[in-house]
């Protein structure tokens, strides 16, 4: 339990900063503080049980169904850095309290750190590759937000970008490793890996899977050459630089490196490429920040390069430098942390951060001068400091190499170059920053000595890193033993911690080193020219962008070539791929395309039907120009049709179709009214070409399609419905029972759908007003004449009759043909008769309807009656029904799904006099402001 | 009949789609109307044609299929709703564009 707290006590804690706030900008800082440190005084139990050699672990139940758990895990090596984590970062919230601005916001800062720390934490206790992976990419994440923290700064907004995209695309890779570890080990629980070590470093997929959890592990930890971020994260405000740099973000890739040892070091592999990678980014940091002004730019590359020790020593491979690259990364996280923080008090004092003005700020800040000389000295690798121990490992290590053969003289020569390049700039940020003359031009003058709570986080990490190097087997040594333990996967080497073992050849390279780094520091400027003649810096970042700016360029000249915003093209090559999805299994001959089934007679009126629907459609295309006469066309198919289904058994369809038909035409007919009467211009002959092709070959494949359908053997699921109609629905129709009983989830979603686009057509059409196409083209007018006495009259008289037999089509739709849709559409047309004879104000005086609450009423009556069934413990849509006698009537039934179709009937009416009562009201309102003008 | 089912199916798609695939949008509806009555036409048919014996229980072996007839119902409606709505997004850019080009320009491309 103690495990799941630690984890996610920092994200609960996230959230209280903010909060905090309102009571000060102190509260905010020592709320943030309480997260670690009362993780700290949990992680006491489960420390303890590490060094007992009985790790505690706990798994809880996250996605059974997935067989994916939440496992945590905490061993020495997740122990040390629990520690570091959890440590220095109290440490930093502390210190930021008095570094940011009075105007930063702080709950922020505050509660996106804590997000990050409990990413971390989550990173180092996860006992699982995937779940390690999901709080990978959330340190990405929340390292993005926090270098990005002063959002208003495009360089902040840029560095954060390219982290994000680095270490977000490190993972994508990783991610792909881990599934083939897991495939390996066949698991994902990292402790099962690990003892399964033998069997991944033989599996043939193992340099696959190395390389991509290496390509994860290494552009978080900033090796070459995917350092390029690191440097441009130093945007980020200080503490968060102290933070990510030295003890959390960067090291999450050694981290990995670390656990993941035991299952896949000690191959030819690993050696080169880890080692190699190490090896290059050492130098190439080293030497990069010996030329750097910034103060937080120098530290940066030092990073870099620090992180390429570590990586070395895990590359070289042997159980002594495991230890070492264990060693170091304590050492490191203490030094460089306190390191960042004094680079900050010196920024925060000055206002500038450029070497070459802040100079000889020893008499202006004593204190902080000589914590940062000890730092730096640790850095160097001076005796009596931690630095220098874990460096004195690291020369004896390169030594002892065998796997080099005879270019094995080369490893110490690089380690004490990189050594020579590290007192150097370790040499030159204090004897630039604290000596060297006066300080050129500070914003802030005189500087002051920092605040003494900004201090003293400062002090003890230097404290650290004196004791450490005094007292080491008092202090450093068990956690080093235990989590090196965890590294390796067996027994300790045999190591000795103490500051002195003789003038032995480690002692003399560091010794090389200290007065070499001298020597090439005082030699600087020297060098500094010829190094500017000698090398130009590779931009990294330049090749970044352009690559981003060549990939984004890529996907647009695609998109463009897809989407190039003419919907004629859209449609083709939706036609075109639908076509050939449905060529493929013909051609191929996977499926044959006609079916086995004798063909049945024509007969003569069927024929003729046939024979009409086709003329009329045909004319359809060829009138298309001549808008009235290839409506009339289309309503000749339209009828054609309703006879089609009236002669094939569906007598309901043909009702329906025979009332929408109507609407239909109505509705195009008012669209005339507005759109150009002329056709300018038709396309090309080109075009026509291409597109009577491409229609003619679907249309042809939709008739091998029905040709294939109904030539084959028919089996349906219907008989259930048949036979179930009566004594479940209670009604013989059927269709209609299908639609407001067994299927009526699935008219709900339909006469929702209906009423989404009336009210989105009405929402369309409101506001405008169109000019009729009165006068385009050949310049008729419409005829003056607006309304015919007769059709009046007769509508007036027809409107109660119509209105009766839909209210005998509602009532008898359950049992034969009718139902609440067709009664719907009969109102709706009896309705629209009334407009077309009276005009739109006569009619809307007369009926006063808001058509929208006819929708409403509709959907709400659809939706009770649903919802009613829940009352007698049914599921939703149950419906029910019964028989009842009344007198003078006799025997009726009545049935729950008939109220359901109610609600059908209401929309219905609602949608379709909506959608046509909009239409029509635009030619008003264009006649209203006509006669306003 | 099978054959001529056929025919009038291919005839609807082939019409249909000439018709939406033109540049001006009232042609669009109109090759959208083609092209439901062809849908319709076409899942009515998957039900095979039946004379005389329309889906009232208690049915016998040779009764329609009560399934496609109840799907292509609720698809006339719902035809009626899209044709509409492509009506008014049409009006809606002839009034904003000026023009009645699928693409909101006057000129062809």
């Amino acid at each position: 339990m103690n495990l799941l707290l630690i984890v996610l006590l920092p994200f609960i804690g996230a959230l209280l900063p903010p909060l905090a706030m309102r009571l000060g900008r102190g509260a905010a800082a020592w709320t943030a503080a309480a997260v670690p440190a009362a993780a700290l005084l949990l992680a006491v139990e489960p420390l303890g049980a590490a060094f007992r050699g009985e790790p505690m672990t706990g798994s809880w139940s996250w996605l059974p169904q997935a067989g994916f758990d939440l496992i945590l895990r905490m061993d020495g090596l997740a122990g040390l850095f629990i520690l570091l984590i959890l440590g220095i970062g109290l440490l930093i919230i502390l210190y930021a309290n008095y570094y940011l601005a009075k105007d930063d916001p702080r709950g922020r800062f505050y509660g996106i750190l804590l997000l990050f720390m409990g990413s971390m934490v989550g990173i180092v206790l996860s006992d699982h590759l995937l779940q390690l992976l999901i709080f990978w990419e959330l340190t990405s994440l929340s390292s993005f937000l926090l270098i990005g923290f002063r959002h208003r700064s495009s360089e902040a907004r840029r560095g954060a970008k390219i982290a994000l995209t680095v270490t977000g695309g490190g993972g994508l890779a990783m991610l792909a490793g881990f599934l083939l570890l897991g495939h390996i080990a066949d698991s994902y629980q990292i402790s099962v890996i690990i003892a399964a070590g033998d069997s991944i470093r033989t599996h043939a997929l193992y340099p696959p899977t190395l390389l991509l959890i290496l390509l994860g592990a290494f552009t978080k930890s900033a090796q070459f050459p995917f350092h390029f971020w690191l440097p441009r994260a130093m945007a980020a405000p200080t503490p968060v630089s102290a933070y990510l740099h030295s003890a959390t973000m960067v090291k999450a890739g050694v981290f990995l490196l670390a656990r993941l040892f035991p299952a896949l070091s000690g191959t030819d592999l690993w050696f080169f490429v880890v080692g190699g990678t190490g090896l290059i980014t050492l130098l190439f940091g080293a030497y990069i920040a010996l030329f750097k002004h910034d103060i937080k730019g120098l530290l940066a590359y030092s990073t870099i390069s620090h992180l390429g020790l570590i990586v070395l020593l895990f590359g070289i491979d042997t159980p002594l430098a495991a230890v070492a690259g264990v060693f170091h990364i304590i050492n490191h996280a203490t030094f460089k942390a306190s390191l960042f923080m004094a680079a900050g008090i010196i920024d925060h004092e000055t206002g500038t951060r450029d070497m070459r003005r802040i100079n000889g700020l020893w008499k202006y800040m004593p204190v902080t001068g000589t914590l940062a000389m000890v730092a730096a000295a640790a850095m160097a690798g001076v005796p009596l400091l931690n630095g220098f121990m874990s460096k004195e490992m690291f020369f004896a290590e390169t030594l002892h190499l065998t796997a080099l053969g005879s270019a094995a003289w080369l490893l110490p020569v690089a380690a004490t170059l990189a050594g020579i390049l590290a007192v150097a700039y370790s040499a030159r940020f204090i004897h630039d920053v604290f000596f060297n003359g006066e300080p050129v031009n500070l914003p802030i003058y005189p500087p002051h000595e920092a605040p003494r709570y900004m201090i003293l986080p400062v002090a003890v990490l230097v404290g650290q890193c004196l004791v450490v190097g005094v007292f080491p087997t008092l202090t450093v040594a068990p956690f080093l033993a235990l989590a090196s333990a965890d590294v390796l996967g067996g027994p300790l080497p045999a190591y000795n911690l103490a500051i002195w073992h003789g003038f032995n050849a480690p002692f003399l390279m560091s010794l090389i080193a200290l007065v070499g780094g001298i020597a090439v520091y005082s030699l600087r400027q020297r060098l500094f020219n010829v190094s500017a003649k000698l090398f130009f810096e590779i931009d990294a970042d330049f090749i970044f962008q352009k690559s981003i700016d060549r990939i984004t360029g890529a996907a647009r000249a695609i998109t463009m070539t897809l989407e190039n915003g003419s919907l004629q093209r859209y449609a083709a090559l939706l036609l075109l791929s639908a076509g050939a999805a449905f060529a493929l299994p013909v051609i191929t001959g996977k499926a044959a395309l006609i079916g086995e089934l004798p063909l049945s007679a024509i007969g003569p009126v069927t024929l003729l039907g046939g024979v009409l629907i086709m003329a009329a459609a045909l004319a359809t295309v060829l009138w298309r120009r001549q808008r009235l006469m290839a409506l009339i066309a289309l309503s000749v198919v339209g009828l054609v049709a309703v006879l089609t289904f009236a002669r094939f058994s569906a007598p309901d369809l043909a009702l329906t179709q025979l009332a929408v038909e109507m609407a239909t035409i109505i509705l195009l007919l008012l669209a005339l009214h507005f759109l150009p009467q002329q056709d300018q211009a038709e396309s090309s002959p080109l075009r026509r070409g291409q597109d009577l092709l491409l229609s003619l070959t679907i249309g042809s494949g939709m008739g091998l399609l029905t040709w294939a359908v109904l030539t084959r053997p028919y089996t349906s699921i219907s008989n259930y419905f048949m036979e179930n109609s009566l004594p479940g629905g209670g009604g013989a129709n059927v269709v209609n029972v299908i639609l407001v009983d067994f299927r009526g989830f699935d008219t709900m979603g339909e006469i929702t759908v209906l009423a989404i686009a009336a009210v989105g057509i009405y929402a369309l059409l409101d506001n405008l007003c169109l000019a009729p196409g009165t006068l385009h083209g050949i310049g008729r007018r419409w005829a003056p004449e607006r309304e015919s006495l007769i059709l009046t009259q007769i509508t007036r008289f027809l409107l109660p009759m119509a209105l009766l037999v839909s209210i005998y089509l509602f009532l008898r739709g359950h049992n034969a043909p009718g139902g609440g849709f067709i009664a719907g559409l009969t109102t709706a047309i009896a309705l629209i008769l009334q407009y077309m004879a009276s005009g739109i104000a006569w009619t809307h005086r007369q009926w006063r309807q808001k058509y929208h609450k006819a929708i409403a009423l509709g959907l709400f009556i659809a939706t009770t009656t649903g919802i009613g069934s829940w009352l007698f413990r049914h599921p939703f849509l149950t419906s029910t029904f019964d028989h009842f006698e009344l007198p003078l009537i006799g025997e009726f039934e009545l049935a729950t799904a008939m109220l359901f179709d109610l609600g059908v009937y209401f929309t219905v009416v609602g949608v379709i006099m909506l959608i046509l009562a909009t239409l029509g009201k635009l030619s008003e309102r264009c006649l209203e402001t006509r006669e306003v003008s | 009949m099978e054959i001529l089912a056929s025919l009038v199916i291919a005839v609807l798609f082939s019409c249909g789609i000439y018709l939406v695939l033109r540049a001006r949008t009232f042609q669009v509806a109109l090759g959208l109307s083609l092209l439901s009555y062809g849908v319709n036409l076409f899942l009515f048919f998957t039900g095979r044609l039946i004379t005389g014996a329309p889906p009232l229980a208690p049915g016998t072996a040779a009764t329609a299929d009560p399934l496609p007839q109840a799907l292509v119902l609720t698809a006339i409606v719902i035809g009626f709703g899209m044709t509409a709505f492509v009506v008014a997004l049409a009006l809606r850019a002839r009034g904003e564009l000026g023009n009645d080009h699928v693409d909101g320009q006057g000129a062809r491309r």
